[in-house]
C-alpha cells in the first residue's frame, strides 16, 4: 500500500518535472533494425522495415495490405483505389477506380494526376520527376506494369507486360507522392525527402538524419476506421541488438523488433510484452542441384528428416520461430498438401541414404555451405547452423558450413555458384520473404529465372513447375490461383530443393503500456490500432 | 617555427592522399559490394546494372578512384553516400562535431583525474594511494571500453534510469545533449585514464629525481609550488600523450559510438563499412585523418611553446 502511494506521488513528480501533459493517445516510440531513418521522399529503402515503419505510415498504394487480423494472411485490400479491376477481352489492361477527397498532407487533392505523376517517377527515366533513389528502391517492383494513362480525374488504367493476375501485388509497393509538394520544394527528391508530404495517417515533424524521425496523426487522413490513436510517433535506428535491448529496458523506447532471443526470458519476467507470429520469412538452405551430393533427391530428402526443427526452435531461438518444411507454412493459402512431412526422424533419414546407395561406411561426398555471420532476417545463424551441421552429421552427411559476413553472402549468392569462388560451394543459408506469388516461387523455382535473369541460383528446372507457375499467373480467380500455388508447392516440397528449416515468427518485444497491437501475418505492420497508456 | 607549421602542412598533402588510396583498395579488396544491401534480394539483374551504372561503380576502378579524387580536390566535393544518397561532407561535418565534443568531454574526464592520481601516486611512491591508483590506471588500461559501455548502460540506465540507453540528444538544447553524451563520455574515459595516470606518474617521478627539485627542496619550497615546478617540466610529454589519446577518441571511438548509437563519427565508420559505402568511408576517413595530422601539429607547436628547449624545424 505504501509502496502504491510512494509510486504514485513518484509518477506525479516525474510528470511535474518532464513536464508531459498526460495526453490522451501518448507517444509511441520504436527501437528499429535500421542504421539509419529509411528514405521518406516516397519510395522507402531499408528493405521491408523502411516500407513498414516509414514507407506505410507516411506514405499509401493504391491497394494496401489488410493488417487488421492476426489470424489468416494478410490480403490485399483497397487503398487508394477503392475498386480494380481487369479487362476481359484484353487482359493487360487494368482500370483502377480511385477514392475521392483525399488529401496529401501538404493539402493538395489525390487523383489520377498523381498516380501518373507517381507512376512516372519510378519507371520513366526522361521524365523531369524522376527519382533516381524511388526508382532504384521500388522500379524493379513493378517489372510487369509497362505504363499508365490517365482516364478521368478518379480513374486510371494500367497496362502491363503480359497478361498476369500478379500485377494488383506489385501496385501494393508503390506508393503516392504529391506532385504539388514536389514543385514546391523546388522539384528536388532530396528536399522533398526533408518535408515528405503523403496521403498515409502520419505526417514527419522532425528528422535528424541517423538518429530520429518524429511524426504525427494526419488529423485529415480519409479512413476513419484507421485514424491513429496515438498522438506521436518517434522512429528511431538502432542496429545493435544490445543498444535495442537497453534502449527498452531503460524505457527509452516503447518497442523494439527482433530483441536477442536469449532475452525473451527476462523480458517477459520484468513484465514485457512479446509479441510473435507467423509471417511470410523462410530460412533454409538453398542447395546446389548440379553437383554432387545435392544432385541426389534421396539424399536431400534425407537432409530434410535429419533436422530437428522442434529442438532449434525450443531450445536455441526461445519460441521464436517454427518448424519450416516447405516454401509457406502450414495454414498459409499456398501450402498444400505435400506428400513428405518432413517431421525429425533420423531413422528415415538413414534409410534414404542408404537407398541412394550409400551406407556401411560409405558417406556420401563432402558438402561446403556458405553461411553469414549475422544479417538481416538470419537469426541466430551461427548457433543454428552449428546444430544443423551436428543433426546432418548424425545421419551420415558431412557438411562444413563457411561463414561470411552477411553483404559478402548477398554479394556472392546473387552470383551464383558458378564463379570462380563459388564454384567448390554446395549451398548457401539465405533468409527470404515470400509475400506474393511471385517472390515466393517465380523468382527461384521458374526455370527463366535462372541467374543471373533473376535468383535460381540451384538450378531448379522442373517443366511441371512452370506450367503451374505460368497457369496460376494466368488465372485471375484467386481462389483457383490459391488451388495452384498449392499444388506447385507440393512439386517444391516433394523435390525438395531447399533443406527448409525453420520460419521467423518476427519476434517484437513491447512495455505493458503499449496496448491494441495486432501482430498480423505479414512483413508489414498497422500502428494506427496501437494507443500508450501513461 | 611557422616555416615549421608550413613545411608540416604542406606534408598533410601526401599522407591523405595515401590514406585515402589505401582505404580505397582495402574496400575493393574485400568481397561484397553497396549494391547488395541497397537492392533488396528480388531486384533483377537489368535493375541491379541500372543503378551501378547511375552510381558509376560499372567502371574500372582506377577511374573511379580518380574520379573520386578530382571532383574531392577540384570542387571540394567529397560526393553523396550511395546508401542514403545525402552528401558526403554534411554527414561528416554532423558526425565530427558530434566526436570533437564527445571527445573534449572525455579528455577532461581523463586528464582532470589522471593528472590528479598521477602525480600524488609518484609523490606517495611505494605506498599505498600508488598501489591503489596504479591498480585504477591498469584498470582503465585493460578492462575493454564498449564492455564498460554495456556496463554502465545495466548499471546507470536499466536498473537507476538515471541516464539514456543510447542515441543522440531527444531534444534539441544543452540539456538533453549532456544526458545522452555522459555515459558514452565515461566509457570513453576509461583507457585514456589509465594511460594518463600512468605517463604523469612516470613523468613526474623522472623529474623529481632531477637535481634541481633537490635544489628546490633544499630551498625550503613547500610542496604546492614544487608540484607547480614538478608539472610544468613534465607537461611535453603529458601533452604528446593527451593529442595521441584525443586523436583516438575522434576517429578510434568505433566501438564506444556503435554500443551507445552515439551519432559520431565512429558509428557512421561502422555503418559506412558494413554498407560498403565508399564515398561515406573515404570521406570520413579523409576528415579524421585531417584532423589527426592537424591534432600532432597542434601538439608540436604548443610542446615548443611550453618548452624553450625542444626546438624542431
Amino acid at each position: 500500500m505504501r509502496s502504491t502511494a510512494t509510486g504514485i506521488a513518484v509518477l506525479f513528480l516525474v510528470a511535474a518535472l518532464t513536464g508531459t501533459a498526460l495526453a490522451q493517445g501518448g507517444t509511441l516510440r520504436i527501437g528499429m533494425t535500421a542504421s539509419d531513418i529509411p528514405y521518406t521522399g516516397g519510395q522507402a529503402d531499408n528493405g521491408f522495415e523502411g516500407l513498414r515503419f516509414v514507407g506505410y505510415q507516411i506514405y499509401e498504394p493504391l491497394i494496401n495490405w489488410d493488417l487488421t487480423h492476426g489470424d489468416r494472411l494478410a490480403a490485399p485490400t483497397p487503398g487508394l483505389a477503392e475498386s480494380w479491376s481487369v479487362n476481359k477481352a484484353t487482359p493487360t489492361l487494368w482500370t483502377f477506380k480511385l477514392r475521392n477527397g483525399v488529401q496529401f498532407h501538404d493539402g493538395s487533392p489525390f487523383n489520377a494526376d498523381a498516380v501518373v505523376f507517381t507512376f512516372e517517377s519510378v519507371k520513366n527515366k526522361d521524365a523531369p520527376q524522376f527519382d533516381r533513389v524511388g526508382a532504384s528502391n521500388t522500379g524493379f517492383r513493378l517489372s510487369l506494369i509497362k505504363s499508365v494513362r490517365k482516364i478521368d480525374d478518379y480513374t486510371v488504367e494500367f497496362e502491363s507486360v503480359k497478361p498476369s493476375s500478379f500485377v494488383p501485388y506489385q501496385l501494393l509497393y508503390l506508393l503516392m507522392v504529391s506532385p504539388a509538394n514536389w514543385a514546391k520544394v523546388g522539384k528536388d527528391w532530396r528536399k522533398y525527402a526533408e518535408s515528405p508530404s503523403g496521403t498515409g495517417p502520419f505526417r514527419v515533424t522532425r528528422f535528424v538524419p541517423r538518429e530520429r524521425l518524429e511524426l504525427e496523426v494526419n488529423k485529415a487522413y480519409w479512413n476513419p476506421k484507421r485514424m491513429p490513436k496515438i498522438d506521436k510517433l518517434v522512429l528511431l535506428p538502432m542496429p545493435e541488438p544490445t543498444t535495442r535491448l537497453a534502449a527498452l529496458r531503460s524505457g527509452q523506447v516503447d518497442w523494439v523488433e527482433v530483441p536477442p532471443p536469449d532475452s525473451i526470458t527476462a523480458l517477459k519476467g520484468q513484465g514485457f510484452q512479446i509479441v510473435t507470429g507467423p509471417y511470410p520469412h523462410n530460412w533454409g538452405h538453398t542447395l546446389r542441384l548440379d553437383k554432387a551430393p545435392w544432385d541426389n533427391k534421396l539424399l536431400r530428402k534425407a537432409a530434410n528428416y535429419a533436422i530437428d526443427r522442434v529442438g532449434i526452435c525450443k531450445n536455441l531461438l526461445n519460441d521464436t520461430c517454427v518448424p519450416g518444411t516447405g516454401v509457406t507454412y502450414k495454414g498459409h493459402p499456398w501450402f498444400g498438401n505435400p506428400k513428405e512431412t518432413y517431421e525429425y526422424n533420423p531413422e528415415k533419414a538413414k534409410a534414404l541414404i542408404k537407398q541412394a546407395g550409400y551406407g556401411d561406411g560409405r558417406r556420401p561426398p563432402r558438402a561446403v555451405h556458405l553461411i553469414s555471420t549475422s544479417g538481416s532476417g538470419q537469426m541466430l545463424p551461427l548457433a543454428m547452423n552449428e546444430l544443423i551441421q551436428k543433426n546432418l552429421k548424425d545421419v551420415g552427411l558431412d557438411v562444413d558450413v563457411q561463414p561470411v559476413e552477411w553483404n559478402t553472402l548477398l554479394t556472392r549468392w546473387r552470383a551464383g555458384f558458378h564463379t570462380p569462388e563459388n564454384e567448390g560451394l554446395n549451398a548457401w543459408n539465405i533468409s527470404l520473404a515470400f509475400p506474393d506469388p511471385s517472390s515466393a516461387f517465380q523468382r527461384f523455382f521458374h526455370s527463366k529465372s535462372v541467374v543471373p535473369t533473376s535468383v535460381n541460383t540451384m538450378p531448379y528446372i522442373n517443366p511441371e513447375a512452370d506450367a503451374t507457375i505460368e497457369a496460376a499467373e494466368k488465372t485471375f480467380d484467386v481462389k483457383e490461383q490459391d488451388r495452384l500455388l498449392g499444388k506447385l508447392h507440393e512439386i517444391i516440397v516433394d523435390d525438395a530443393p531447399w533443406i527448409f528449416i525453420v520460419h521467423d515468427l518476427n519476434p517484437r518485444a513491447m512495455s505493458a503500456k503499449v496496448k491494441g497491437f495486432v501482430q498480423p501475418q505479414s512483413w508489414f505492420v498497422d500502428l494506427t490500432s496501437v494507443s500508450v497508456t501513461k | 617555427m611557422w616555416s615549421l607549421v608550413l613545411r608540416r602542412l604542406l606534408l598533410t598533402l601526401p599522407t591523405l592522399l595515401g590514406a585515402s588510396l589505401i582505404v580505397f583498395a582495402m574496400v575493393k579488396l574485400a568481397p561484397g559490394d553497396p549494391i547488395s544491401i541497397l537492392m533488396p534480394p528480388d531486384a533483377g539483374k537489368a535493375e541491379i546494372e541500372a543503378v551501378k551504372e547511375a552510381l558509376g561503380l560499372d567502371r574500372p576502378l582506377p577511374v573511379q578512384y580518380l574520379k573520386w579524387l578530382e571532383r574531392a580536390v577540384v570542387h571540394g566535393d567529397l560526393g553523396r553516400s550511395i546508401a542514403t544518397r545525402r552528401p558526403v561532407v554534411q554527414d561528416v561535418l554532423d558526425a565530427l562535431r558530434n566526436s570533437v565534443i564527445l571527445a573534449v568531454a572525455s579528455s577532461m574526464l581523463a586528464l582532470i583525474p589522471g593528472l590528479a592520481l598521477g602525480t600524488l601516486a609518484a609523490f606517495q611512491r611505494g605506498g599505498v594511494v600508488d598501489k591503489v591508483v596504479s591498480a585504477v590506471a591498469i584498470t582503465g588500461v585493460s578492462v575493454p571500453h564498449y564492455w564498460a559501455g554495456i556496463m554502465l548502460v545495466i548499471v546507470f540506465s536499466v536498473q537507476l534510469g538515471w541516464f539514456p540507453a543510447m542515441g543522440g540528444p531527444s531534444d534539441p538544447g544543452i540539456g538533453p545533449y549532456i544526458r545522452h553524451m555522459l555515459l558514452p563520455a565515461v566509457a570513453l574515459a576509461l583507457i585514456p585514464l589509465g594511460v594518463i595516470t600512468r605517463v604523469v606518474r612516470s613523468a613526474v617521478l623522472d623529474i623529481l629525481a632531477q637535481e634541481f627539485v633537490l635544489t628546490l627542496r633544499v630551498k625550503g619550497l613547500y610542496t604546492g609550488s614544487l608540484v607547480r615546478h614538478v608539472l610544468k617540466n613534465a607537461s611535453p610529454q603529458i601533452l604528446t600523450v593527451m593529442g595521441l589519446q584525443f586523436g583516438f577518441a575522434l576517429g578510434g571511438s568505433v566501438l564506444v559510438e556503435t554500443v551507445f548509437s552515439w551519432p559520431g563519427t565512429g558509428y557512421l565508420l561502422n555503418i559506412a563499412i558494413f554498407q560498403r559505402d565508399m564515398p561515406l568511408l573515404q570521406g570520413i576517413i579523409l576528415v579524421l585523418s585531417t584532423t589527426f595530422v592537424l591534432l600532432n601539429l597542434a601538439v608540436d607547436v604548443l610542446q615548443s611553446l611550453i618548452d624553450p628547449r625542444i626546438v624542431r624545424g
